[in-house]
């Protein structure tokens, strides 16, 4: 994921182990950061280790340019969805009707675009505003009627399924306008001479490696500037590198087949963005205030009621957009699409470090738990592991992720 | 006496990185009440631990002589069949279960599987009839009060045919009365043979139960006192606990003096408020007080009086149901109906019960700091990472929270840094008035002083302090004048000169059975 770093900017740095640390070497200072930030290094790591689990399985199939290529679309719909139940989970929610609200935007998308001929930019607007009130709908009982998520949303998750199998009839219903599939399936546009690779996707790797480093070299002067402790030189260095050799990879890969989906950019603003939301904007402070501790958050001033709402309906506007992304990317609506999709989200946020009890993750990480399991869909894919065996194993990942989690907390705790 | 029944010898226990006890030993005679006082972090819950088995054989060093014989417990249940029996400061008491059931629960009269409720229901009721309760066995715990259900956890020890009784904190949350009851049982319990070893913080409490005192600081035994020697005054063993001479405990402080003709910042009138619940109740009568600034006013009551119940309805009426009442600042009126409200008004209030309504446990100490006031480190609803970290920090070291760093969750800090936290939160949000509610609640007596030294400074700084405390001593010691509450009402004032522990604790007591 190219648009990753932002995100973490500038985890809290260690206390000063000073950059005159010569004689335990690099390594050691890798470990000691890392021990620090277990929790959100230990799934990034698996993550990479799944990665050459299967490029080393698949002979490097998995890391096939067209392949990454397929990986960003198959999974798209899944880590929008984990972005806006992150925020759910970190609130001290749950959403189980994403996966009904995807399929019922969808049908609402084939009502508005395949019946009604609307153009497909505006049906776009529609469907969303039509999410965003189901989750309006649905953030209201649960914020100003006092009634538990976990039953509102269960609820959800029936109506929802149940109004778009009552509009499309039990049928399945497209094909759409080609403006809406190029947006969802399609790839950045070619310009420039012939290089062989895809300029505006290089370009803006680039440009994203440079973003990175400008960003997180003013941290670190700012942090000097305030006389504040910041990680060893030579570990920031490190970090850099390892960012930039990341993006540098994922962007020569895409390069070289058709270039970035615009899915992936759409994906990148919403990490970003959401990203920057929950560690720096009031907001953001807030909702994880109110799953941290409700009572305090609320004696703190905090408007839990307000932002338990906005949460909700965050999240239907995400379900429309992933509804809109999985029609348009099957060319139909279908009353069956979306099964599953909140257990698949639910579990990347829990993979990616979210806690039962609420005001812990990051987005960062529901998108990370959202690839080690869309990682490992398409890596058993290939290698020819049935859909039975695929459920068991992600269902054993899942357990080792959180279990991992639980059991490296107590470790620390006590 | 007939020699000691329980030996602790030389006991060392390690956590990683942290050396937990460092060599204790530990002298308990048959039949006497034992206390064990110290700092926060001195030991004294991890030794309790080890004792009764939570830290298992094998996890420490040092030897456990239990009547005469060397213990090894695996686990609770092996200490608690020898008879020794932990009560943890947190009540394990399941709410939706009866007394009964949870007097034996884990334990329960059964046969072939199935409870056997006559049983059950006979011995409860007779075990329930030892630690003076009258409530129906089948009464749910969540039906009685705090004070009722501590005396629960007593017959459930009872039940277990206990002999050396641990009791940690059992006071920490009950009011005079119950804490009373409580402590007459445990000597009623003292004559019936069964020794008790009693953590606490109060000394009065102390002195009033135990036969001697076992002093822990830094994870040592200090000194062992006979309490009822005429040289262990509460001075002795505040001086063993902090390891120097605490000549006072307050600090020095010129009384206030109330300038003329200027309003007051703070100004309560004919407040009313009736029980979330139960709606026919008033919980607050009437109260009408005011606060000027640079002054520190005290409110006194008793457990249920109304004190936290005022504060937290003037604080965006976040507790009951409002029945009346204006509240003035700087002699205008304002309102206060929900809590972004009151802060923007200058009021802040210092919840007395820090971990469930005052921190985010889980969060760093400096987003804690922040919450209240988040606009203060931000611009257009973006956060200034740095700022904020930089006014954690600044907290940090004018406060002395003792923490590596700010980023740490302010979970693994001590019961004193916590409040501090609290109170560099609500300092943060920048307020006229501060309504502190139990302050130094289960906090050590150095952190103690270091909290009424910063109080002492906000006062000193123009600001309006309300001091709620059921520590007299410590209202005495920091008031410039004193309210004292009785079952919903203010029942009289005090200036500093006037007030005493006799005088306030007469009106404290004074309309309760009138309005009953």
């Amino acid at each position: 994921m190219s648009t990753d770093v932002t995100a973490k900017t500038p985890a809290p740095a260690p206390p000063g182990k000073g950059g005159a640390a010569t004689g335990d070497g690099l390594l050691q200072l890798v470990l000691d950061g890392m021990r620090r930030n277990m929790r959100q290094y230990g799934m990034l790591i698996a993550l990479g280790l799944i990665v050459v689990l299967f490029a080393v399985w698949t002979d490097g199939d998995l890391l096939l340019p067209r392949n990454v290529s397929n990986l960003v679309l198959q999974n798209s719909y899944i880590l929008i969805l984990a972005i806006g139940m992150m925020l759910v989970i970190i609130a001290g929610h749950i959403d189980l009707s994403v996966g009904s609200l995807t399929a019922f935007v969808g049908s609402m998308a084939a009502v508005f675009m395949v019946k009604q001929d609307i153009p497909w930019p505006l049906a776009v607007i529609l469907c969303l505003a039509v999410g965003a009130a189901a989750g309006a709908v649905q953030g209201f009982f649960i914020a100003y009627g006092g009634i538990p998520s976990f039953i509102v949303t269960l609820a959800g998750m029936l109506i929802f399924r149940g109004l778009t199998e009552i509009f499309l009839e039990g049928q399945t219903l497209g094909p759409f306008p080609e403006g809406l599939q190029k947006a969802a399936n399609g790839f950045l546009p070619e310009v420039g001479p012939n290089t062989n690779y895809h300029n505006l996707t290089l370009l803006l790797g680039f440009a994203m490696i440079a973003l990175v480093i400008f960003q997180e070299v003013r941290d670190r002067k700012r942090q000097q500037e305030f006389n504040l402790d910041v990680p060893p030189t030579k570990l920031f260095l490190l970090k850099l590198v390892a960012i930039s050799a990341a993006v540098l990879t994922l962007t020569m890969l895409l390069a070289s087949y058709k270039g970035a989906p615009i899915v992936l950019l759409i994906l990148g603003v919403l990490l970003v963005g959401f990203g920057y939301v929950m560690r720096n904007a009031i907001i953001g402070r807030h909702i994880y205030a109110i799953g941290g501790n409700l009572p305090a958050a609320k004696l703190s001033g905090v408007k839990d009621k307000k932002v338990t709402f906005l949460v909700f309906l965050n999240m239907g506007m995400l379900a429309a957009l992933a509804g809109l992304v999985f029609a348009a990317r099957f060319n139909a609506a279908s009353p069956k699409a979306g099964l599953n999709f909140e257990l698949e989200a639910i579990a990347a946020s829990f993979i990616g470090g979210a806690s039962m009890s609420g005001g812990v993750g990051t987005v960062l990480g529901a998108i990370i738990g959202g690839l080690v399991l869309g990682v490992l869909n398409n890596g058993m894919n290939l290698v020819g592991i049935g859909t039975d065996w695929q459920q068991v194993i992600k269902g054993l990942v899942l357990l080792a992720a959180v279990g991992f989690d639980v059991w490296n907390k107590r470790k620390v705790g006590s | 006496m007939a020699g000691p029944v329980l030996e602790m010898r030389s006991i060392v226990k390690t956590f990683p990185g942290v050396k937990a006890l460092s060599d204790v030993t530990l002298t308990v005679q048959q039949g006497e009440v034992h206390a064990i006082c110290g700092e926060n972090g001195a030991g004294k819950s991890t030794l309790m631990k080890v004792l009764s088995g939570v830290h298992p054989h094998g996890t420490y060093e040092g030897d456990i002589l239990f009547e005469g014989e060397v213990c090894e417990f695996k686990d609770i249940r092996a200490s608690e069949q020898r008879g020794i029996v932990i009560i943890h400061q947190e009540l394990a008491l399941s709410p939706y279960l009866s007394l009964a059931e949870n007097i034996f629960l884990g334990n329960e009269h059964a046969k072939g599987g199935f409870i056997d409720w006559r049983e059950t229901l006979r011995h409860a009721s007779e075990l329930l009839r030892r630690v003076g309760l009258s409530d129906h066995p089948d009464t749910r715990v969540a039906d009685i009060g705090v004070g009722k259900q501590q005396l629960v956890e007593i017959a459930k020890a009872l039940s277990k045919k206990v002999k050396l009784l641990i009791l940690d904190e059992p006071t920490a949350a009950l009011n005079d009365e119950d804490s009373d009851k409580l402590l007459d049982l445990i000597l009623e319990l003292k004559k019936q043979g069964i020794t008790s070893i009693i953590i606490s913080h109060k000394l009065n409490e102390i002195r009033k139960v135990a036969d001697s005192v076992t002093i822990l600081r830094d994870g040592q035994t200090i000194e062992t006192l006979d309490v009822k020697a005429p040289e262990t005054t509460e001075d002795r063993i505040i001086s063993g606990m902090v390891g120097r001479d605490l000549e006072n405990r307050f600090p020095e402080r010129s009384p206030h003096e109330p300038e003329e003709g200027v309003a007051p910042a703070l100004e309560i009138r004919g407040w009313t408020v009736f029980h979330p619940i139960d709606q026919q109740r008033k919980v607050v009568d009437d109260v009408s007080l005011q606060v000027r600034r640079g002054e520190i006013v005290g409110i006194a009551g008793l457990m249920g009086a109304g004190r936290t119940e005022l504060a937290m309805s003037v604080f965006g009426r976040t507790y009951g149901r409002y029945a009346g009442g204006t509240v003035l600042k700087d002699g205008k009126e304002i309102r206060t109906k929900s809590v972004p409200e009151a802060v923007k008004h200058g009021i802040a209030y210092v919840t007395e019960d820090r971990k469930h309504y005052g921190l985010n446990l889980i969060d760093t100490i400096n987003r804690n700091i922040s919450l209240t006031a988040l606009g203060k480190v931000a611009k257009r609803g973006v956060v200034d990472e740095h700022e904020e970290r930089q006014v954690a920090e600044g907290f940090r070291k004018s406060m002395n929270i003792k923490a590596p760093t700010v980023f740490e969750p302010v979970g693994k800090l001590s019961g004193g840094n916590q409040q501090k936290v609290v109170l560099s939160k609500w300092i943060f949000s920048g307020p006229d008035v501060l309504i502190l509610d139990e302050p130094t609640r289960g906090i050590d007596v150095g952190a103690k002083y270091e909290i009424y030294t910063v109080i002492d400074q906000l006062a000193a700084q123009g600001k309006a302090v309300v001091f709620i405390s059921s520590e007299l001593p410590e209202l005495l010691g920091m008031c410039d004048r004193i309210y004292t509450m009785a079952a919903g009402r203010l029942t009289g004032e005090f200036s500093r000169a006037e007030a005493s522990q006799e005088s306030l604790m007469r009106q404290m007591t004074k309309d309760k059975e009138v309005t009953r």
